[in-house]
């Protein structure tokens, strides 16, 4: 690539609307998390520095409740959609030509991204409904099923990313060395697709932990996840308590996609 | 590199036993995933199809007796009393209100999105990927929560209120939320990393010596936009605006906590059936309208997208 001019490439206005939509994007987020540590019971004004929403959060039962189910679903499907989607991209790249069929398993893996979130929830409401008549099970598994499947087109993507751009002739080196396709698997491959399998559960987790929707149609009594919980609260006077407790989340989701950027950058 | 790949996969080539052996192996690796995606995504859409052509049970659910009342129902409403068969505008004005705001979603996010992309993809090759990530944070927030923050924003006590009125410019709250301008403005805040994101990876690609030429000839900077830029970078809009539109068609927590209950979208529609409404046939069918929508918007990106590829190659 040429060097750019930046003379050249630079478009009057853009910068100011590029700053505007940085401004809109972080305004609201800044709002929030400032108002978190607001002293006052209400929003309406700033009565100075308090810890006590964050201390509420804390102590709230329902809301240690919640977020552990949260945690507990999201780190059983991010597994889960980890394992699968580590296999299915294994299974989709490094052929000169697709296999018969391949297109059909593109569209299956990526269907998720595709159907509204919405549609997915009234779907699994009703065959969720089914299972549960038939076999009298209320669990988690319910919930762990559905986010597995919602995950693993988040972590196939930088898998697939990962495998499509690393350095093949290692592995054929390893074959020439008589060693058997697993130990060529275990010792070569494997160890250069770590990043991609982290950053692929990093995005998987943030995915489940997001999943809003989809749980909130197919979930039982008693089975609400931080955010369902959180837009349950909503039609309540809210107070600066549901501040604290999406600060607390929004870091939580913040270490797992700083970890995802950073392995992602890392070259293979 | 690709010769020394090649030799085997060459060899493979004169062995179909191994051919077959390999495929067979692609095959064991991708079916667990398959297997679950069939069944906890895609195999259930099969389930709402059949339940739309049933009875609504009178507690949720379903009675098994075909009926094609759910699909009636989505577009005609029939009179309690003597029979007639009028359009369902109340449903119809659900379905264009969301056309509408998931349209106005996308042209907003374009219009932002666009510069910003810009913005980035001409800053040095080094910092690109920190302004990026800027970006993408917000996308990864919980959607609950970025919903949250903007209703905080707007509300009649919230911080453009306070700021308004302090300045004098209002003596009394402006009310924003629980109105169309709130649900479009909080679609317009949650979808815009997906506008910003394609956009910006079509103009990475972009050769900026082609701009040089058009100046060099004379151009203005809006003839080397319109003539130069927006033809390479169209691929990124047209992708761009599906990933806006579908999200935005079926945005089901933003209507919810803007709209107040009033003004609804189409997925609050949808959820009123399996809900209060008790009309899970219906529900099924409108699911399955506003698949129908998705499906269409698809096409049309698959038709768009596959036209520049002839082209390169001819």
């Amino acid at each position: 690539m040429g060097k750019r001019n930046f003379s050249i490439a630079s478009l009057p206005g853009f910068g100011v609307i590029a700053m505007i939509t940085f401004v809109f994007l972080y305004l609201p987020i800044v709002t929030l998390v400032v108002y978190s540590f607001n002293e006052a019971a209400s929003m309406a004004r700033w009565e100075g520095f308090s810890l006590r929403w964050y201390e509420a959060a804390l102590n709230n039962r329902q809301v240690q409740d919640v977020s552990i189910r949260s945690l507990v679903i999201a780190s059983w499907a991010a597994s889960l959609a980890t394992i699968l989607a580590t296999m299915a991209a294994l299974a989709t790249t490094r052929n000169e030509r697709r296999f018969p069929g391949q297109t059909m398993v593109y569209a299956l893996i990526n269907q998720p991204l595709m159907v509204p979130e919405i549609v997915t929830g009234v779907a699994l409401l009703i065959f969720f409904a089914m299972i549960k008549v038939s076999t009298g099970y209320q669990g988690l598994g319910y919930l762990i099923a559905a986010h597995t499947a919602f995950c693993i087109p988040f972590a196939y993507l930088p898998i697939r990313a990962r495998l499509e751009t690393m350095d093949l002739t290692l592995e054929r080196a390893a074959a020439d060395l008589y060693a058997t396709p697993l130990q060529a698997f275990r010792h070569v491959t494997l160890p250069l697709l770590v990043p991609g399998v982290i950053a692929g559960f990093m995005l998987a987790f943030v995915t489940s932990l997001d999943t809003v929707v989809i749980t909130e149609f197919i979930k039982s009594a008693g089975q609400d996840t931080l955010p369902t919980y959180m837009l349950g609260q909503m039609r309540r006077v809210i107070t600066p308590e549901m501040n604290a407790i999406s600060t607390l989340f929004l870091l939580l989701s913040l270490i797992a996609v700083t970890v995802f950027f950073l392995l992602s950058r890392k070259k293979a | 590199m690709s010769a020394v790949e090649l030799a085997p996969h060459g060899a493979d080539t004169d062995k179909p036993k191994a051919a077959r052996g390999d495929i067979a192996w692609r095959w064991w690796l991708v079916t667990p995933a398959l297997i679950v995606l069939l069944l906890a995504a895609s195999g259930p859409l099969l389930i709402v199809l059949v339940y739309s052509f049933l009875e609504p049970g009178s507690f949720g659910g379903v009675v098994w007796n075909f009926s094609t009342e759910g699909w009636f129902q989505v577009f005609f409403t029939r009179d309690i009393f003597d029979e007639t068969v009028a359009p369902a505008t109340a449903h119809l004005d659900i379905f264009w209100r969301s056309i509408k705001l998931a349209l106005y979603t996308t042209l907003i996010t374009a219009i932002l999105g666009f510069p910003t992309a810009w913005f980035i993809a001409t800053r040095a090759p080094d910092v690109r990927p920190i302004w990026l990530f800027l970006v993408t944070i917000p996308f990864w927030t919980n959607l609950v929560i970025r919903t949250f923050a903007i209703q905080e924003v707007i509300r009649n006590e919230g911080l453009v209120n306070n700021i308004l009125m302090t300045l004098g410019i209002t003596s009394a709250p402006i009310q924003m939320l629980f109105t169309d301008f709130a649900i479009l403005l909080g679609m317009a805040y949650v979808f815009l990393p997906l506008m910003v994101l394609p956009l910006y990876a079509s103009m990475e690609k972009l050769d900026f010596k082609l701009l040089e030429a058009g100046y060099d000839l004379y151009a203005t900077r809006l003839k080397v936009l319109w003539h130069i830029v927006l033809p390479l970078v169209k691929p990124g809009f047209i992708a761009g605006s599906i990933l806006v539109f579908i999200p935005a068609i079926g945005a089901y927590v933003t209507p919810r906590i803007l709209g107040g209950g009033r003004n609804l979208m189409l997925g609050n529609l949808i959820e009123l059936q399996f809900g209060q409404g008790r009309n899970w046939p219906l529900g099924s069918a409108l699911a399955l309208t506003l698949l129908v929508i998705v499906v269409i918007a698809l096409l049309f990106y698959i038709r768009s997208t596959a036209q520049p590829e002839g082209r390169r190659h001819g």
